[in-house]
């Protein structure tokens, strides 16, 4: 399709972001690479002093994950009036305001708690959560993370706004088993799983689909090729060999792997990025099977919030959930919070013998 | 099984009142929904998006088709093409993603982040995300017919596009030395250079599968490069932890329990006498613990670089990788033609024997660590490994026999 373009087209093109440069407070360009310390102010509000005896507040506030123009516009409507003309937004997707003035926080966070932006979030606070997009614009999403992100973020609301939990709280939520973003080191995760092998739609399959990579994408040779009749081709599946990956259906639509009846959410504690005091870490499966059920998947919430304050209650200050359960061992952990442990909970792929324990070391009730 | 979808029976679910998604604009954290509504009252898409998302509710499915091919002259990605199963209700001509890619630790001026509401108000359906998990601004929802003018309007405000399919990814990375005194390497300039010199792997297809590059100012990684980029770089030190003992003594007045984090030390490389913190710093890992509890008193060291790890990814298709060290230590400093030039190698290699879909580090667990060090010419150093391996299955070169 010849596509019309303006006439310095070729010239535009591949320039890059904006420069960084340009879009610091000059408070930032001033002390860049100076900066002395910090210190916690107030839940939400960090002091940060330079080693030219500058002093900056940041002010971090909750914004929606899918944002309408307008509200990017209110933002910029505060940072104008407080912060100069500048803001930045933190690796979690919170907005943070800069503040040179510190008789300007107060009227600040007036401001963005009555627009409907919670001010909180810093120290050992429980975070943004990560999320995928979900039902709102993906195709292979199971369930729709940024409902269940704000479902859960009203639950742990509190934790927002007072640090006070033994260690930070992150949560990151994945669809499907693509995991956009990283959810597989966090301290609660919950992935999207299909129980049940695709059906193949055999006229999709032949029609659009290159059958040998997807035959050879799938990593359990599940899939094998299918003759329909003379020159149309599709795919077969063995269901005994299918583990639920969903690769097919990622680079063939006629691997129809979705069943709203059987998919459900799985839930994963226990991982780590930082490297302060433990090396990161996998998060692990506590659940296999909790169902779909939006609006505000009350089944999710209930577990998570279950987790939180079993935490909150055993753990020691600095204590990720990880490195707590890790101190207090798996098997207690399930003990505490009253779970089940199944076959579902032992890994039977590649990797599954890095987790057996060769050791007669266990702790008893 | 495959969801029935009868047009006239969806519509009639519509006019069942009140939607289940109106249930999320309850509770105290900012939600989404009336984010819909303040568009869908001004722009077709995005009433119709709003309607599509009810019935994925309504029916708990996804009512979103594959991607096609959607792109903008001259490039191979960075548009994510996505049409609705249902266009009848939903997006009639396709509801696309752009990825625009970010300033470098998402620092922003309040008239450039105007400038790009103006444009996406204009041709897309006003909604966006600041930012998506890579890092990019996500621009939700366009439709086919927008796709090049949008893009050219987003040239003129000072934007391009981000990284998708399989090319360099738009990179990440923290707050760095603009805002954070733990940064020991300039994350923001490394991130710009590095962008702009690999404009082409970024926008134009090259590679077996995407390429992503996350770079942190220090071990807390605060853009969490260990567990999903192919190449993270974390800032680190070598020499010793700066102390300031009259700052660790007022930390203790003000009611710090300093037993507490001596004990938490991993190398048990600390001591505290009542008076004085000792560091033995032949023991220390370098973990940030420490310097995390005390920032006035505590500071990394001034030998400063990074450590380089490759392989971290999310599951699919044969497992999650946490990113493991292959340069212990590298000085990261303009130009940074050493990390230029190690990135390239690997790209090389990769590009010869990586299959359709597999990343880098599946390729060196594929291939083997040997094989990936000799071709970028890394020597083998134990900080890349827990232990030594425990198996005899050694392969020899003819020329290592002599």
């Amino acid at each position: 399709m010849a596509q019309k373009v303006s006439k310095d087209y070729w010239s535009k093109i591949m320039r890059g972001p904006p420069y960084y440069g340009d879009m610091l407070h000059p408070i930032l360009k001033k002390n860049y690479g100076k900066w002395k310390y910090h210190e916690h102010v107030k839940p939400g509000v960090v002091k940060y002093v330079a080693e030219s005896g500058d002093v900056l507040y940041t002010v971090k506030a909750a914004i929606p994950k899918i944002l309408s123009v307008d509200t990017v516009r209110v933002l910029c409507d505060i940072a104008d009036k407080y912060s100069d003309g500048y803001l930045k937004f933190t690796s979690r997707h919170a907005a943070q305001f800069l503040i040179t003035d510190e008789s300007k926080i107060d009227p600040l966070i007036d401001e963005l708690e009555s627009k409907g932006f919670p001010v909180g979030g810093t120290g050992k606070s429980f975070k943004p959560i990560i999320h995928t997009i979900g039902w709102n614009h993906c195709h292979t999403a199971i369930y729709d993370a940024p409902g269940l992100a704000k479902a859960i973020s009203d639950e742990l609301f509190e934790y927002w706004k007072k640090p006070d939990l033994p260690a930070k709280l992150k949560i990151a939520l994945a669809c499907c088993l693509n995991m956009c973003g990283a959810i597989h080191c966090s301290d609660i995760a919950i992935v999207g799983l299909h129980r049940t092998p695709p059906v193949v739609d055999d006229e999709i399959v032949s029609k659009f689909c290159e059958i040998p990579s997807t035959i050879a994408g799938c990593p359990t040779f599940a899939l094998k090729p299918k003759v329909l009749g003379p020159g149309k081709r599709s795919i077969e599946v063995d269901p005994k060999k299918c583990m639920g990956c969903g690769n097919c259906y990622s680079v063939c639509p006629g691997m129809k792997i979705f069943n709203p009846k059987y998919d459900c959410l799985s839930i994963w504690v226990g991982g780590k990025i930082p490297d302060s005091k433990t090396p990161p870490k996998f998060s692990r499966l506590i659940i296999p099977y909790v169902p779909n059920n939006p609006p505000r998947w009350p089944e999710v919430t209930e577990i998570v919030k279950k987790i939180v304050d079993l935490w909150r209650k055993h753990a020691r200050p600095d204590e990720r959930i990880g490195e707590w359960i890790e101190r207090i061992g798996w098997e207690r952990f399930f003990k505490l919070a009253g779970l089940e442990f199944t076959e579902k909970h032992i890994d039977t792929y590649l990797f599954s013998v890095r987790d057996f324990r060769s050791s007669t070391q266990f702790k008893w009730e | 099984m495959s969801l029935e979808l009868n047009i006239d029976e969806l519509k009639k679910e519509l006019e069942k009142k009140p939607w289940l998604i109106e249930e999320l604009k309850k509770g105290p954290w900012p939600g989404f929904i009336t984010e819909y509504e303040r568009m869908a009252a001004r722009k077709e898409i995005t009433k119709r998006m709003m309607c599509q998302l009810e019935l994925s509710y309504r029916n708990r499915t996804t009512l979103w088709k594959h991607g096609g091919a959607v792109t903008v002259k001259g490039y191979g990605g960075g548009v994510i093409g996505r049409y609705s199963m249902i266009p009848e209700i939903g997006p009639p001509s396709g509801s696309h993603t752009f990825r625009v890619n970010q300033p470098a630790g998402w620092f922003y001026k309040t008239d450039k982040l105007r400038a790009i509401c103006e444009v996406w108000e204009k041709y897309g359906s006003g909604l966006m995300n600041l930012h998506g998990s890579t890092g990019d601004i996500i621009l939700l929802g366009v439709d086919s017919p927008e796709v090049q003018e949008c893009f050219e309007n987003l040239l003129d405000v000072g934007y391009d596009l981000g990284g998708s399919g399989s090319v360099l990814r738009s990179l990440s990375c923290c707050k760095g030395p603009a805002l954070c005194e733990w940064a020991l390497i300039d994350t923001l300039d490394l991130y710009h250079d590095l962008t702009m010199t690999y404009q082409d792997y970024l926008h134009r297809p090259h590679w077996p599968y995407k390429f992503k590059i996350k770079i942190s100012g220090c071990p807390n990684d605060c853009v969490a490069a260990k567990g999903r980029a192919d190449l993270a770089v974390i800032g680190t030190w070598r020499d010793e932890i700066q102390i300031d003992q009259e700052e660790v003594r007022n930390y203790v007045k003000s009611g710090l329990d300093i037993e507490h984090i001596v004990k938490n030390c991993p190398t048990k490389a600390m001591s505290w006498d009542g008076n004085e913190l000792k560091i033995d710093n032949k023991e220390c890992v370098r973990c940030m613990y420490c310097i995390n509890k005390m920032p006035k008193a505590l500071k990394p060291g001034k030998d400063r670089g990074a450590t380089l790890l490759l392989g971290g990814k999310a599951t699919i298709l044969h497992t999650a990788f946490i990113g493991w060290v292959i340069v212990p230590f590298m000085k990261i400093e303009k130009p940074y033609k050493e990390l230029k030039e190690l990135l390239e190698k690997m790209w090389d290699w990769w590009d010869e024997h990586g299959r359709y879909r597999e990343r880098i580090g599946e390729l060196v667990y594929r291939l083997g660590m040997n094989e990936f060090l000799r071709a970028v010419g890394l020597p083998a150093v134990p900080q890349m490994v827990w232990h030594p391996r425990n198996n005899p299955y050694i392969f020899w070169r003819p020329e290592e026999l002599e």
